[in-house]
């Protein structure tokens, strides 16, 4: 059912409501939603970033892992209204111009994914890591992975795809990428 | 899942962060990070009328010390602990316990004040926080307090914070020559709860015997439990082998354990000896200048 032929719930089934506003990969976009709405079903539901992936919901697959100012969080375990005011970068936002994040790279490079649910919570965890952490070693990716979970590769690709991706930066004056 | 309906409030001061709460009269919850509280509303383990974000509250995340303490503000994230030279250098069971707290998304919004202040036995820090010998500072209507951590537990997520009441700020005595401490946990995977975890705070005098000590274990009792006859026993020693293994026994003696998914009583019993000779050990060799 389209979201205009719901019936209008009543007073009692819905609300209170607040305005959401955030700059989600560089625009300025908002919504009226309930306090109660996640930031992960404000994402795909209010914006229409079905990037973002719902996998566990309870905080324990990272699917859901969006940046917020920069920070990599699990977007199931976040108030949209807490996001308000903030920057929020999604995996739509990598892509610049036509080309790839050297993440992204990495990832097709490597053979980074089979199934591909994990992998844009794997990527903005990784993009937000490399910012930190721009020569790591294998020991601290793998660290910095751990809360997002991949039931396909077994990551030993997905570590290669991010290694692929720090070298691409490093090498590339201005990381090649914000 | 969707967590249920509720007011959201984003206070600016802590003033009106306990006006809200008195307000609702105990139907409000405080939200820090959310990394507790979403999951348990989600799972309708909680259904609070209103949440009082405190996260817009300016100054209340930090790390410093002053003349007697160190103090962290209620929303310093875990994550800013593992990012502090601070405590790297100077606490090191606060990193020890910060890089094993959830997972690093989680502990990018999980607070110190909310992990401290929970009340959940299986959280890491009030353990440390007891054998550390921390207070409290704590915000209610009538002005602020300060709850010693050996008086903040009472019972599985009751501790002795009113329900109109905002914890501010830990206060952790000044680490001093002569002091090391450790945290040692054992978990199955990244992100679960812990089966068992025990902090150590030992203080060498000046002829290498054991000044004072903190010895507190996590997840093993209705709350983080104090191992005061194994403290007792430490003081004036010399911390050897034989005697830090004295001490762990005596810390295996009160713990509690239940049997769960994580293992039976008799399993987690056997590794709070395992892991409190581990913290101990670690921390003695802290004191003594080592690693």
């Amino acid at each position: 059912m389209a979201l205009a032929e719901m019936p209008a719930a009543s007073e009692e089934e819905s609300g209170p409501y607040v305005h959401v506003g955030v700059t989600v990969n560089g625009t300025a976009r908002g919504a009226t939603v309930e306090t109660r709405t996640l930031l992960v079903h404000f994402l795909r539901e209010e914006l229409g970033l079905t990037g973002t992936h719902i996998g566990c919901d309870t905080t324990n697959c990272g699917a859901c892992t969006v940046l917020l100012d920069g920070k990599a969080v699990k977007s199931c375990t976040v108030l949209a209204v807490q996001a308000d005011g903030r920057q929020v970068r999604t995996v739509e936002g990598l892509e610049t111009i036509g080309k790839l994040h050297p993440v992204q790279e990495g990832f097709v490079e490597e053979h980074g994914l089979q199934c591909g649910f994990c992998t844009p919570g794997m990527m903005m965890c990784a993009v937000a890591f490399l910012q930190k952490n721009p020569n790591p070693t294998e020991e601290q990716i793998r660290r910095a992975i751990s809360g997002n979970l991949c039931r396909c590769t077994g990551y030993v690709n997905i570590v290669k795809a991010i290694q692929h991706a720090a070298h691409k930066m490093t090498a590339t004056p201005g990381g090649g990428h914000a | 899942m969707i967590p249920p309906r509720f007011e959201y409030f984003a206070p600016s001061s802590v003033d009106e962060a306990v006006q809200l709460l008195d307000r609702f009269g105990g139907e409000a919850k405080v939200l820090a990070g959310g990394q507790s509280l979403l999951p348990v509303m989600k799972l309708r383990l909680a259904e609070p009328k209103a949440l009082i974000d405190i996260n817009r509250i300016p100054n209340l995340a930090y790390i410093r010390e002053d003349v007697r303490f160190l103090k962290i503000g209620a929303t310093t994230r875990t994550n800013d602990l593992n990012d502090s030279d601070l405590i790297h250098t100077r606490y090191p069971i606060l990193s020890d316990a910060a890089h094993e707290i959830a997972d690093p998304l989680v502990r990018n919004l999980g607070t110190v004040g909310g992990n401290v202040s929970h009340g959940d036995p299986a959280n890491d820090l009030p353990a440390c926080m007891l054998a550390l010998g921390a207070q409290f500072v704590v915000h209610g209507p009538k002005g602020s307090r300060i709850v010693p951590a050996h008086a903040f537990y009472q019972d599985t997520f009751v501790t002795a914070l009113e329900s109109n009441e905002i914890l501010t700020e830990i206060e952790i005595p000044k680490t001093r020559p002569g002091q090391g401490t450790a945290y040692a946990k054992l978990e199955k995977r990244v992100g679960d709860f812990p089966i068992v975890g025990v902090a150590a705070n030992l203080v060498l005098g000046a002829k290498g015997s054991v000044e004072s000590a903190g010895l507190a274990l996590t997840a093993v009792g209705p709350t983080a439990l104090k191992a005061t006859e194994a403290e007792r026993y430490l003081v004036g020693k010399a911390p050897d082998d034989a005697v830090l293994e004295k001490a762990a026994e005596l810390a295996e003696g009160i713990a509690q354990p239940v049997a769960d998914l994580r293992g039976p009583a008799e399993y987690k019993q056997a590794m709070i000896r395992v892991f409190a000779r581990r913290a101990l050990h670690r921390a003695r060799d802290r004191a003594r200048g080592g690693a």
